[in-house]
């Protein structure tokens, strides 16, 4: 089984909600399709949207909501 | 009373300038910061350095059980909380003060009071500054808001009431279009907020932002003139200048009045800023708010007036009396303030954190730059992207012009992506040089001229 990783595209904080009130983007054991938005990291109060760049199946986040995070950082695996 | 160690709640080129003010004036400095801040500049230049949390601003710089901890951990005996963060927060005020230690700033009631646009614009007008002609709440029978209308004068804005940062606003120039929007605008904010309410505001279609230092010790206060800050990009100041380029020199008495008669009517102690909009074409001038802290922008008034106002609002903030008589502040020449973010210009000011690989500061006559860079230095990525203010002064605006371009070009920071390439080509552009801008002008420039800035 193929294992994939969904990268921080930047360095800042991640969250797995558009808002704190509102549900997560995905949750593990979603499926995954290519250009499906997964989180958003903020760098310096601007957010940008992480975006899966394979499809699959959400296996396990490797980040909390409101980490900090690095650009190229993993943040979560996918499978197939 | 005096203060003996000053705790400073804020990070950034602010903490540096607080820490040098501090310094000249033999007070001991505490720095708090993030888990992300341990290597910044101001925490290298403090006396003591205090962590309060990780990087996220909520659990460190916006936590104030911590900073109140530090401070007592320290012996310190005052905060300056800066500029953002929770430097115009009454509760934060109020904590500090009930914990035996001086707010570097006006009291809790004073900030709250001001913080709120109702009741500022209360104060306002009950101080007899005008404010921008409108509704003063929600409008209600149609006929009202026609008569109202009609004693405004067209353009108007119309707002949701329970809108907020642009949404919900449009602008009528005629009653037939008004009618037709103001139904409209009431069904739209009643589906997007789940209130109908709307108010009515003067349009004011070429603004210039115009803003009025003051400094007050609780009994007296002095104004030291305008700033004008009308280059702005999404509502954030790019390049602001002392004196305004255009003011008519009765508009900028009539103005500096106003700010010192608000001010005094709530006693008003530190260094505040009375913010106005300016109406090029009939001269008329209108108060938006007041900000109760020292802003960004300070540097601009220090320049032109010799004040020190950071060390100013210390002393006061001490206990002691203004210094300063108003006939004792005079302006000398004419600077300007370009903030140097963290951003490439030429990706739509995409942040650009990264590592300072190597940096040349400009320097020579009438150069200042005020920043939190050194070489070595990694931005991180969890605050805003300011890095610093290149400020130059000089005798004349056009002479000032000259030497922000001759500092610009001695500024380097590697391969780092900052608004520099901006800030050149806005200084060789005609309509800046002769002061032909409005507080949109920035960004209809920007349309044409992006792709300039590489």
């Amino acid at each position: 089984m193929a294992m994939k990783q969904i990268l921080s595209p930047l360095p800042g904080t991640f969250y797995r909600k558009p808002a704190p009130d509102q549900p997560a983007f995905k949750s593990e054991g979603d499926s995954i399709a290519q250009g499906d938005v997964i989180g958003l990291v903020e760098v310096m109060k601007t957010f940008f949207e992480v975006k899966a760049e394979a499809a699959g199946k959400l296996k396990v986040f490797l980040v909390e909501n409101e980490d900090p995070v690095t650009a190229g950082q993993p943040l979560a695996d996918l499978e197939d | 009373m005096g203060i003996n160690t000053l705790l400073i709640a804020n990070r950034g080129e602010i903490a540096v300038r607080i820490i040098r003010a501090a310094r000249e004036l033999g007070i001991r400095t505490v720095q708090v910061h993030s888990d992300a801040d341990t290597e910044s500049l101001a925490v290298r230049m403090a006396d003591k350095a205090v962590n309060i949390g990780p990087p996220q601003a909520a659990k460190s710089y916006l936590n104030a059980a911590a900073i109140l901890d530090a401070a007592a951990k320290t012996g310190a005996d005052a905060i300056h909380p800066g500029y953002g963060f929770f430097a115009e927060n009454a509760a934060f005020a109020d904590a500090v003060a009930e914990a035996g230690l001086i707010f570097v700033g006006p009291d809790g009631n004073t900030i709250r009071l001001m913080g709120d646009k109702a009741t500022a614009r209360g104060v306002a007008a009950s101080a007899g500054v005008p404010t921008v002609p409108g509704s003063d709440g929600r409008v209600g029978d149609p006929a009202a808001a026609r008569h109202l209308v009609e004693e405004i004068g067209f353009p108007v804005m119309i707002k949701a009431a329970a809108g907020g940062g642009g949404r919900g606003i449009r602008i009528v120039t005629d009653m037939a279009e008004f009618d037709r929007m103001t139904l409209q605008a009431r069904a739209e904010a009643e589906a997007a907020f789940g209130d109908g309410g709307i108010y009515i505001e003067k349009f004011v279609e070429k603004a210039r932002h115009i803003e009025v230092q003051v400094l007050g010790d609780g009994k007296d206060v002095i104004h030291c003139f305008e700033r004008e800050c009308s280059l702005q990009r999404r509502r954030q100041k790019v390049w602001e200048e002392a004196p305004s380029a255009t003011l008519p020199q009765k508009a900028r008495e009539e103005m500096c009045m106003a700010a010192v008669k608000l001010a005094s009517a709530v006693n008003y102690r530190g260094a505040g800023t009375v913010e106005f909009l300016y109406d090029d074409s009939t001269g008329d001038f209108y108060f938006i708010e007041m900000n109760t802290r020292i802003q960004v922008e300070h540097p601009v008034t220090e320049f032109v007036t010799g004040i020190d106002l950071v060390r100013e609002m210390i002393r006061v903030a001490a206990g002691e009396r203004l210094r300063l008589r108003q006939d004792e502040v005079r302006v000398h020449g004419h600077a300007i303030e370009v903030r140097i973010n963290a951003e490439d210009p030429s990706k739509d000011f995409m942040p650009f954190p990264g590592m300072v690989e190597t940096l040349t500061v400009p320097g020579g006559p009438g150069v200042r730059f005020d920043s939190m860079l050194y070489s070595g230095y990694t931005i991180p990525p969890f605050y805003d992207s300011l890095l610093g203010k290149l400020i130059v002064h000089d005798e004349t605006r056009e002479a000032a012009i000259e030497r922000l371009h001759r500092a610009l070009m001695e500024f380097d920071v590697g391969a780092l992506k900052t608004t520099k390439p901006l800030f050149l080509v806005l200084a060789r552009d005609g309509s800046v040089r002769s002061g032909a801008f409005h507080t949109r002008w920035l960004e209809q420039w920007l349309e044409v001229n992006a792709s300039r800035l590489a």
